[in-house]
């Protein structure tokens, strides 16, 4: 060191003590690191003889059972279908959570008449709800769509009531001296700031729309991912098994990537601020 | 023009206003001084509706704006949607948005996000937003408080400018005895819940506090509990 140190004390630049910017190539190389990892465990595991013989495909074999179910089985029509109900159930569901987690968290009237009720409903197993849905609405698109609804309107009720109890009561008592109220004041100020409780809601909510359609499609389907899924547990085709599981998880990546979207989207406002 | 008569409030059995009686006059400036917990700010909410009287009179003009002691911006709006938040939205309601940031000297910000805004910044968005309403009373609660010294002088000068060519009643909660008697007209000094003395300013502006106002000054403060000895000044 130079000999200024000796009379200054020892200095150096200060520590940074927020992360760095990442550049977006490391960031894709860290975000497909762990799935790398798990394929090539899985691989390992399925050519080794830890676990019974013919109940794991490799990758190379769920690829060959894609392909497989690709040409005789309609793959991309039955997922088609199965997304659609997991959309307009989670459409009917998020959004009935959402106009009820208004009324709840604005008003305390509204809090006092809903709540105890929406708390209790979702104790409720919507699996327990299947075999009377078929009673109600028989075995048609309808209970399977409520199935998704009924699994997926708590995230989003309990995120937006607490989200816009949470909005900053200072802003909100400006905005109404400024002459904001009623409608507009929730739609320009309040939803906007309730906006990423809220997206956490919504992303819990798909999670849940994917697990309530696994359960709704059981339900006497002639198709859907769960027709599938039911068709190779029938046969005993545990390739088949396997694969199906795996596309139910892909649909999760889809709706998280979706979020993540939306968030980037919404959320333009808080760039560069938002402690991560 | 605002009149106050008889207005009470109390919280939990403890009187902040008691009996408080206030006229201000189209186009007065008005400062109020008063110790910290004297109740400036509840007069303030009551005079713009945020919470009513427990007894007592307040008549107000209709057009009537505030400006917080913080910025209370909408973070999820832009700058200039920020100003005009709550007008009818029209195609010209963006220029007077424009316009009035100008006047404020953020011009260029307009499109930029709350967050990125500094402190004093933010405060000027906050008088652009209650000024571009062309206000027939504007409040000022301790609206450069937290501001460094050197912003705040820029801003009382700014606030001086805008009051004089707007000319709306204005009432300006400081305790900046310095900042009252640079901008007002009038300073009253709210004492035990009551407006306790009237300090009349009539000297011509622009005003430099450290001219001529030494007498008024140390009235003030002194009105207020603080003393101040001759030999130390
Ligand atoms: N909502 C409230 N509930 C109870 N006490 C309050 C409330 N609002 C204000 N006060 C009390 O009233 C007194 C005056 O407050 P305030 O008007 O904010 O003072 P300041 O003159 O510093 O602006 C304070 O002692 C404060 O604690
Ligand atoms: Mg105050």
């Amino acid at each position: 060191m130079s000999e200024d140190n000796v009379e200054t004390g020892v200095l150096s630049a200060p520590k940074l003590l927020s992360q760095r910017p990442r550049k977006a190539s490391w960031s894709f190389l860290t975000r497909i690191l762990l799935p790398i990892i798990l394929l090539i465990g899985w691989t390992s595991l399925a050519k080794s003889t830890l676990i019974p013989p013919l109940t794991l495909p490799t990758p190379l074999q769920v690829g060959s059972e894609l392909k497989g179910m690709y040409l005789h089985q309609h793959l991309m029509s039955n997922i088609g279908v199965s997304m659609l109900r997991a959309i307009v159930g989670l459409a009917l569901g998020a959004g009935i959570g959402f106009l009820l987690g208004l009324l709840s968290g604005l008003s305390k009237i509204g809090e006092e008449f809903l709540d105890a009720t929406l708390q209790m409903l979702r104790a409720v197993p919507f699996i327990a709800l299947t075999p009377l849905f078929i009673l109600w609405f028989g075995v048609g698109e309808t209970p399977k769509i409520l199935i998704v609804a009924f699994a997926t309107y708590f995230p989003m009720y309990i995120a937006t009531a607490s989200a816009v109890r949470n909005v900053d009561r200072k802003v909100v008592e400006a905005a109404k001296t400024f002459g904001l109220h009623g409608p507009r004041l929730v739609k320009e100020v309040i939803v906007p700031l309730a906006t990423p409780q809220i997206l956490t809601g919504l992303s819990l909510s798909m999670v849940f729309s994917v697990l309530a359609l696994v359960a709704g499609e059981q339900i006497s389907s002639q198709n859907g991912l769960g027709f599938l899924f039911a068709q190779s547990q029938a046969y005993g085709r545990n390739f088949e098994v396997f694969t199906c599981i795996l596309l139910y998880a892909c649909m999760g990546l889809v709706a998280a990537t979706f979020v993540n979207i939306l968030q980037r989207f919404a959320l333009r406002w808080r760039k560069g601020v938002a402690v991560r | 023009m605002v009149i106050v008569r008889g207005v009470r409030q109390s919280f939990d059995d403890r009187v902040v206003l008691g009996d408080l009686d206030l006229t201000i006059h189209q186009g007065e400036f008005v400062a109020l001084v008063g110790a910290s917990g004297s109740g400036k700010t509840t007069l303030m909410r009551l005079l713009s509706g945020l919470q009513a009287p427990d007894a007592g009179e307040i008549l107000v003009p209709e057009k009537r704006t505030t400006v917080f002691q913080e910025p209370r911006l909408v973070q999820s709006s832009r700058v200039w949607q920020n100003v005009v938040i709550g007008l009818q939205k029209s195609p010209a309601t963006k220029d007077l948005a424009l316009k009035a940031l100008d006047e404020v000297g953020l011009g260029e910000q307009a499109h930029a996000w709350p967050a990125t805004l500094s402190g004093g910044e933010a405060q000027r968005v906050a008088i652009a937003r209650a000024l571009v309403r062309r206000p027939q009373l504007l409040l000022l609660d301790e609206p450069l408080g937290a501001l460094d010294a050197l912003t705040r002088l820029n801003m009382q000068a700014l606030l001086s400018t805008l009051c004089a060519k707007y000319q709306p009643a204005t009432l300006l909660v400081t305790h900046d005895v310095d900042e009252a008697l640079l901008l007002a007209d009038r300073v009253l000094v709210l004492i035990n819940g009551i407006i306790a003395h009237e300090v009349i300013v009539d000297s011509p502006r622009p005003r430099n506090v450290s001219k001529g106002l030494d007498t008024q000054r140390l009235n003030i403060l002194s009105l207020l509990g603080v003393t101040t000895t001759k030999t130390s000044e």
